[in-house]
């Protein structure tokens, strides 16, 4: 019985993540065509390699059907209830960088801080008759850095996409979205408010603390975590 | 525990409540997500189901009774009314996943207008009764009394209405007092915003619903804000001794009479304390032995604007309150329309009340 890692299948994720793990002697690869998502792992005994989407991964270590996985913290910390309880985090692996951040129309020079923002809620909806919409697709996360920003009177409105033309469209007055650089928020008019971010994410390794643990799991994941120096 | 241990012990509570002369009423599990959001804003979205209706839009199963029975009797109600109910509510429990999602309350609502204390006394008492048996004990407050203070704060009112939008948030409510009292710094956005000559000049366009007269208007807010003196370190005080008095009831009654010679607006409402000690105390209350706390229900009770009451299983934090109750007249307020009905109420949770008695 090998013990299964979840890498996210495609693009610069999957590639810095197997640039990471060679770094340390464990090789990833995938294998077969383009389209299919299997993959190997050479160095290491009892290690094999399941190719996800990088937003499966949280639930498929939660629900225990995956040892290891790679994902960003964001990801984990929005999907898993408890996520501490769910996984353990063994290593950030220094890559994949991006805060999720609120951010407002530039235009509005009297909005830098959380303070600001519930300020101008109460007075947008005092106005417009309806609460300040807050565009994302990060509900729990952001919902619980506003309540502890004391921020009131605003509604989350979801978005999936494109979250940064939502103000345009006037589909929402403000966002929530994950930013690595600032620069699509600036092209949009938008900028950062000046507190802390709801979240510092980057690509993190995670263990399932719910996933199976026989002997041969066992031995393969002291294995693992020993060539990996963790 | 089973479903229908609590429910049958609901039942006998409803009875109760029926005895007390009390008009049982059903409500709809799906309620309106709008009329609920609206009220108790987006962070109810943490604490309840959300479900969509193709016809009716976004719903929420019941969160509490509280809602439904206000706008029943606003509809058909004529005053005094007493309302008695019992079944499932449901919470989602992100925070903790152990504790039940859906569990069966059992509720007493009382609108009459003619004498408040004396209805606030009257649901407590008919609490303290049925709650006689379990090992529960009973913690009281009043919002009532910390509004009163920030009504008579030497503040503009702009101020005034901040404060009073954050009492059920102490934590922002802490920090506009310290930054009204200029204790808090100055951000340094504010400072370079509250100094620029042409602050409305940048280059991005402006996007969205918000207006440029909105903006401007607010800046105007934020220069007058800035040149408003601080709030007094005195009053600081005073409302920091305010928030602290934690005692039993005649204590608690000596120490507010005291608070009211510095802060004179608390008065009326410390002699409505006052009145609702001796209602308790005509009940049979043990007034004497009542805790009362300022702060009492300013994190959990947020539509409570008045008397606030809990019963907790000492030695039990695992366990929220069994009973929790308070009035409520701004909520009626904002559901009537604008018209406030006087209602003061509670529930009684049976699983709670069978998980103690199965410890006992």
């Amino acid at each position: 019985m090998s013990i299964k890692l979840g890498v996210p299948s495609k693009g610069r994720l999957m590639e810095k993540t197997f640039d990471w793990f060679a770094a340390r002697g464990v090789r990833l690869s995938r294998t077969g065509s383009e389209r299919e998502y299997a993959g190997a792992v050479d160095g290491v005994e009892g290690v094999s390699l399941v190719l996800l989407s990088a937003s499966e991964i949280p639930r498929e270590l939660a629900r225990g059907r995956i040892h290891l996985g790679v994902t960003g913290s964001d990801l984990v910390r929005e999907t898993l209830v408890q996520w501490d309880q769910t996984v353990e985090e063994l290593a950030e692996l220094g890559f994949g960088h991006a805060d999720l951040v609120v951010a407002v129309p530039q235009a509005w020079v009297d909005v830098d801080t959380l303070d600001d923002l519930d300020a101008v809620a109460a007075a947008f909806r005092a106005r417009h008759g309806q609460r300040l919409r807050i565009a994302t697709k990060y509900h729990r996360l952001v919902r619980d850095y506003l309540r502890r920003g004391g921020v009131a009177d605003y509604r989350l409105v979801d978005s999936q996409g494109a979250t940064e033309g939502t103000i345009a469209n006037l589909t929402a007055e403000a966002i929530a979205d994950i930013t690595s650089t600032g620069e699509t928020l600036r092209a949009n008019h938008l900028k950062v408010l000046d507190e802390e971010p709801v979240l510092r994410s980057q690509a993190t390794l995670f263990r399932a603390r719910g996933a199976g643990r026989s002997d041969a799991e066992r031995d393969a994941l002291q294995r693992l975590v020993e060539m990996l120096d963790l | 525990m089973s479903q229908a241990a609590a429910r049958a012990l609901s039942a006998v509570l409803v009875a109760r409540f029926e005895e007390a002369g009390a008009v049982p009423v059903d409500c709809a599990v799906l309620q309106s997500a709008e009329t609920l959001l609206d009220l108790y804003g987006e962070d109810i979205r943490a604490r309840a189901y959300v479900t969509q209706d193709p016809a009716r839009g976004e719903l929420m199963l019941r969160p509490d009774f509280t809602v439904p029975v206000v706008e029943r009797h606003t509809r058909e109600g004529a005053e005094p009314a007493r309302y008695c109910y019992a079944g499932e509510v449901f919470r989602r429990q992100e925070e903790h996943p152990d504790r039940a999602s859906e569990y069966v309350q059992a509720g007493y609502e009382v609108f009459d207008g003619s004498e408040p204390e004396a209805a606030d006394a009257e649901v407590f008492a008919r609490f303290a009764t049925l709650l006689a048996d379990y090992p529960v004990r009973a913690a009281t407050g009043d919002i009532g009394i910390l509004t009163a203070a920030v009504g008579g704060l030497r503040i503009s009112e702009r101020r005034r209405a901040a404060l009073l939008r954050h009492i059920w948030r102490p934590r922002r409510f802490r920090a506009l007092i310290d930054r009204f009292a200029g204790r808090a710094p100055v951000p340094p956005t504010r400072a370079a915003l509250l100094a620029s000559t042409d602050p409305m000049a940048v280059a991005a366009p402006l996007i969205g619903m918000r207006g440029e007269d909105e903006i401007r208007a607010r800046i105007v807010a934020l220069h007058e804000d800035a040149a408003e003196p601080p709030l007094s370190a005195e009053e600081v005080t005073h409302l920091e001794a305010l928030l602290k008095v934690s005692e039993t009831c005649p204590f608690a009654l000596e120490r507010l009479r005291d608070l009211a010679i510095d802060l004179p607006a608390l008065g009326p409402a410390v002699e409505r304390f006052a009145r609702r000690c001796e209602a308790l105390a005509a009940r049979g209350v043990d007034v004497e032995a009542l805790d009362f706390e300022t702060s009492y229900g300013r994190t959990s009770m947020e539509y409570y604007d008045g008397f606030v009451f809990g019963f907790a299983a000492p030695g039990r934090p695992d366990l929220p309150p069994v009973a929790t109750g308070g009035r409520y007249d701004a909520l009626t307020a904002r559901l009537g329309g604008g018209a406030s009905i006087p209602a003061v109420g509670g529930v009684i949770r049976p699983d709670l009340l069978i998980a103690l008695g199965d410890a006992a």
